[in-house]
């Protein structure tokens, strides 16, 4: 079930002018800087479908910055994320593309800053609701409406019961989990969503484990 | 995962063989589901009826979008009301100003709850809060409103759509005011199973209506699109409350819907590049908005045109 709870439906809260264009986009835009873990210094933000012919008119532009500056739906400082992402010193780039996607509203992100880069795309699905369909070429499934870990690894035995033992330790539970690999034996992802918000220490302890490349979180 | 229904008709057989209301229904689905308290719960609605309310109450003061393409319509339907003289019936003008009122607001980038989306966000408080005058509703009866609205909302978004890139405006004005239709049912007394036959009345009447935002905006014809479902909405619920019944159960409808959308050209699907968008002045007022052309005397030519 894609919609699972009353309040996708009667909800969000959030600025106009649309749930898909405007709350959705700055939902992606939230998710995306969660991913990263902290503001980038400059995106490329690729565009599809109805996002790509209409962003100007829906504001889609501005929220997605704007989520990317950490703005929730509700917050009046959409209006003027432009502004504000030039003080916070974010640079930005807006792609209109004419590639056909599986989804009509769908944003791809290219962000870095001088550490790393990381490309992350989301699909806006209806009434505010968003998926992230894909980080740095991994294809996944993950809703943002669950706190969640993605862990980047060496695909190796072992990897997943190491970090299954680490949050076991930690006293968290898995709701849902799965993994993928662009190819075998290279680099694999792991998604582990979760029932409790994610703490910073637990992490850095995932990132100690042995093959371990990179992790992140998505907190609710 | 685990729900109380998934259709229609779960919704109603369960209303019926548990003597529960669709509102009462949803709350304990989202209680299930959640893990979240009834009063947790109930509070965040009590939220969004008030950011409804406000949204209205801004939207009855006058508002302009950021183009100046709509606004200020809410207000002349009050100031017609107050004349006396609706043929239609204050009750569903009421309604209709209400929902304008909203969306004029959402134009604006104003904040508003979307129900079931942004661009659709009129039909369900509109309604609301011109019944309001009517059945004296409590506090409590207005918020469960807004859950017998989701219920049915939940069920559409699951099976169907309720995106306008996906289905169209059907899935989204249509859904919204089908949802109204419903819990207006509710609220006035009606049956479960007259809910859902004020849906499906209500939702057959905007079957294939398509999603043509001029410029992309969700201005011309949104607003008056949540006009026009809102009055749908206490159509349909007048007629399930008389006992009219839909010929086609209420699920079916709702496969039809999401077929349609499926059938839809791509162009007529929020793109922007069919319908009203493609019209000689949808691109004249394209042009002008992005385009740097004078937006203001070619609105001001259209109305002298008439």
């Amino acid at each position: 079930m894609k919609f699972t709870s009353v309040f996708d439906i009667i909800g969000p809260v959030m600025i106009g002018p649309s749930s898909s264009h405007t709350a959705g986009a700055a939902r992606i835009g939230r998710v995306a800087r969660d991913l990263f873990g902290r503001q980038p210094k400059w995106v490329k933000i690729y565009l599809y479908g109805s996002f790509a012919e209409t962003y100007r008119g829906h504001g889609t532009d501005v929220a997605i910055v704007g989520g990317l500056l950490d703005y929730d739906t509700d917050d009046e400082r959409i209006k003027t994320a432009f502004a504000e992402a030039e003080k916070a010193g974010l640079q930005f780039e807006f792609i209109p593309e004419t590639a056909n996607k599986e989804h009509p509203n769908t944003a791809r992100l290219l962000m870095g800053d001088d550490e790393s880069e990381m490309s992350v795309e989301g699909i806006s699905i209806g009434g505010g609701k968003i998926e992230i369909s894909e980080v740095n070429g991994f294809k996944l499934r993950l809703t943002g409406g669950m706190p969640a870990i993605l862990v980047v690894h060496d695909d190796r035995a072992g990897c997943i019961a190491n970090v299954a033992n680490c949050l076991a330790m930690h006293d968290v539970n898995i709701g849902h989990m799965e993994v993928s690999r662009i190819e075998r034996g290279l680099t694999a992802l792991m998604v582990i969503e979760v029932d409790q918000n994610i703490d910073h220490r637990l992490l850095e302890q995932i990132s100690y484990i042995p093959h371990i490349t990179k992790v992140s979180k998505i907190n609710n | 995962m685990d729900v109380l229904f998934r259709s229609v008709r779960e919704l109603v057989e369960l209303a019926e063989t548990e003597g529960k209301l669709i509102s009462e229904l949803m709350i304990e689905q989202e209680m299930l589901i959640t893990g979240r308290s009834r009063e947790d719960i109930f509070a965040q609605m009590d939220r969004n009826l008030t950011i409804m309310e406000e949204a209205v109450e801004r939207g009855l003061k006058g508002v302009q979008s950021v183009t100046g393409l709509t606004g200020g319509d809410a207000v002349l339907i009050q100031n017609y009301i107050k004349k006396g003289n609706t043929l239609a019936g204050d009750l569903l003008l009421d309604a209709v100003s209400k929902a304008v009122a909203t969306n004029e607001v959402n134009a604006a980038m104003g904040t508003i709850c979307a129900t079931p989306t942004a661009g659709s966000a009129g039909v369900v408080p509109g309604t609301l809060f011109a019944v309001q005058n009517k059945l004296n509703p409590t506090r409590e009866q207005m918020i469960r409103y807004l859950f017998t609205s989701g219920a049915f909302g939940f069920i559409v978004a699951n099976n169907a759509s309720i995106s306008g890139a996906e289905g169209g405006c059907q899935a989204e004005v249509g859904s919204a005011s089908a949802m109204a239709a419903a819990a207006i049912v509710e609220m006035a007394g009606g049956t479960a199973q007259q809910s859902s036959e004020a849906f499906a009345i209500t939702l057959k009447n905007m079957l294939g209506l398509v999603c043509d935002p001029v410029a992309g905006l969700v201005e011309v014809p949104c607003v008056k699109r949540n006009a026009m479902g809102a009055s749908n909405s206490l159509v349909a619920a007048d007629m399930a409350l008389a006992g009219v019944t839909s010929r086609i159960p209420c699920d079916e409808v709702i496969g039809a819907m999401y077929r349609i959308g499926q059938a839809m050209s791509p162009n007529l699907k929020e793109t922007a590049r069919g319908g009203l968008a493609a019209t000689p002045t949808g691109k004249a007022i394209t042009h002008a908005i992005f385009e740097g052309g004078d937006l203001k005397s070619l609105l001001k030519s259209r109305v002298n045109s008439n």
